[in-house]
């Protein structure tokens, strides 16, 4: 592994992260027949609006049709050149249609998620406010299955 | 991605993540993990290999098929980045009377153009547009020559966002001046830190704020921690 993804990853290591008691489980209807969303933590936001503030816990919606995004995580310590050769090595958009254009997923989400993955180390707002209403905006478009892309 | 996972399976939705951190998927439990070790900054693992993407997706979505979690798999291929500088030209010095990373980031101009006009978008603009990343830069030579980091008006003023904004520039701008295969994770990096003016300027500015005690967020993650 190299250096600077060597260093991260031992970062993370021994890092506190919340504790959750049980996990949570909800069998999802057959991908064939699936709505399926992204939810990135790119903190992937429109080009030139809408961006990131250094501490934000907040979400973006980013619409199926939507190509023309910005990262706006504040971190330093990650790669952004594959997200500047290809949207879909952190966003899998155009993998996703191909899927549900060959039936393999019943169908793309027509709005998808994009928070920031510098988040306060207790993450207490995703938990109790920005995440919660965050899978309101999905399940009111009828999305069965949540990708998780981490950045 | 992990709290999400277990904020958004609560709600009736299923989840699967795609962790870049095995010990803290292990650790936060979410319901359907799958471990790709992969450079951090790429969860599909490759740019512009669909292929590759796809077969992480199906992986991803065949653990939909548990009856029960959490459940964490791993991808089995290792994808590492590389830290072995971009082989990328640079612009000549043309303006002598310039510190030479103004000068460099001015000779860089046309190929970031040509890379912005290519993709239609840019992450630059945090703070800074293109046409600004010279005077910042040269701001910043300010700071790695001894004057007082406050003393010296840095357009953008956030110096981790005039920082991201020089960088992505620089790479953006290299992305369109190499040809081959989709560089490794972190080439581009190390190109920029070790082979750049603008990116030894940064780190002498870094050091610089460091050494007169500006506070530990406003120089530190100006680079990547590791630098």
């Amino acid at each position: 592994m190299a250096g600077g993804d060597q260093a991260m990853r031992e970062l993370g290591d021994r890092l506190p992260v919340p504790e959750f008691t049980t996990t949570p489980f909800t069998t999802p209807p057959p991908l064939a027949s699936a709505t399926v969303a992204i939810c990135t933590s790119a903190a992937l936001h429109p080009v030139r609006h809408d961006a990131f503030t250094p501490t934000d816990t907040t979400y973006r919606v980013l619409d199926r049709a939507e190509r023309q995004l910005a990262l706006g995580h504040w971190s330093p310590n990650f790669d952004r050149t594959g997200f500047a050769i290809d949207l879909d090595v952190v966003y899998p958009i155009d993998r996703l249609e191909e899927l549900a254009a060959e039936g393999v997923i019943g169908a793309v989400a027509p709005r998808h998620l994009a928070f920031a993955g510098n988040q306060p180390d207790d993450v207490a707002t995703v938990r109790l406010d920005s995440g919660p209403a965050a899978a309101a905006v999905l399940k009111a478009d009828g999305v069965d299955v949540v990708l998780l892309t981490p950045v | 991605m992990s709290t999400l996972a277990h904020v958004f399976e609560a709600a009736g939705l299923a989840t699967v993540v795609l962790a870049s951190n095995r010990s803290v998927v292990e650790r936060m439990r979410p319901p359907r993990a799958l471990y790709g070790e992969f450079p951090l900054g790429r969860p599909l693992g490759k740019p512009r290999d669909a292929a590759f993407q796809r077969d992480v997706l199906l992986r991803a979505f065949a653990l939909l098929d548990e009856p029960a979690g959490p459940v964490l798999v791993d991808h089995p291929e290792v994808v590492e980045s590389d830290e072995t500088p971009l082989s990328c030209p640079l612009p000549p010095r043309f303006d002598p009377t310039l510190p030479p990373a103004v000068d460099e980031a001015k000779g860089l101009r046309s190929a970031y153009d040509r890379a912005l006009a290519r993709r239609g978008s840019t992450s630059v603009g945090r703070v800074l547009g293109p046409d600004r990343v010279p005077e910042a830069l040269g701001a910043l030579h300010l700071v790695a020559e001894g004057a007082g980091w406050q003393e010296v008006a840095l357009p953008g003023k956030n110096t981790i966002a005039v920082c991201h904004d020089i960088r992505t520039y620089y790479e953006e701008a290299a992305l369109e001046l190499v040809d081959g295969p989709p560089p490794g994770g972190r080439a581009a990096e190390a190109w920029y830190f070790e082979r750049t003016e603008a990116g030894r300027t940064v780190l002498a500015a870094r050091a610089a704020m460091k050494e007169q005690g500006a506070p530990f967020p406003f120089w530190f993650y100006m680079a990547p921690g590791h630098r």
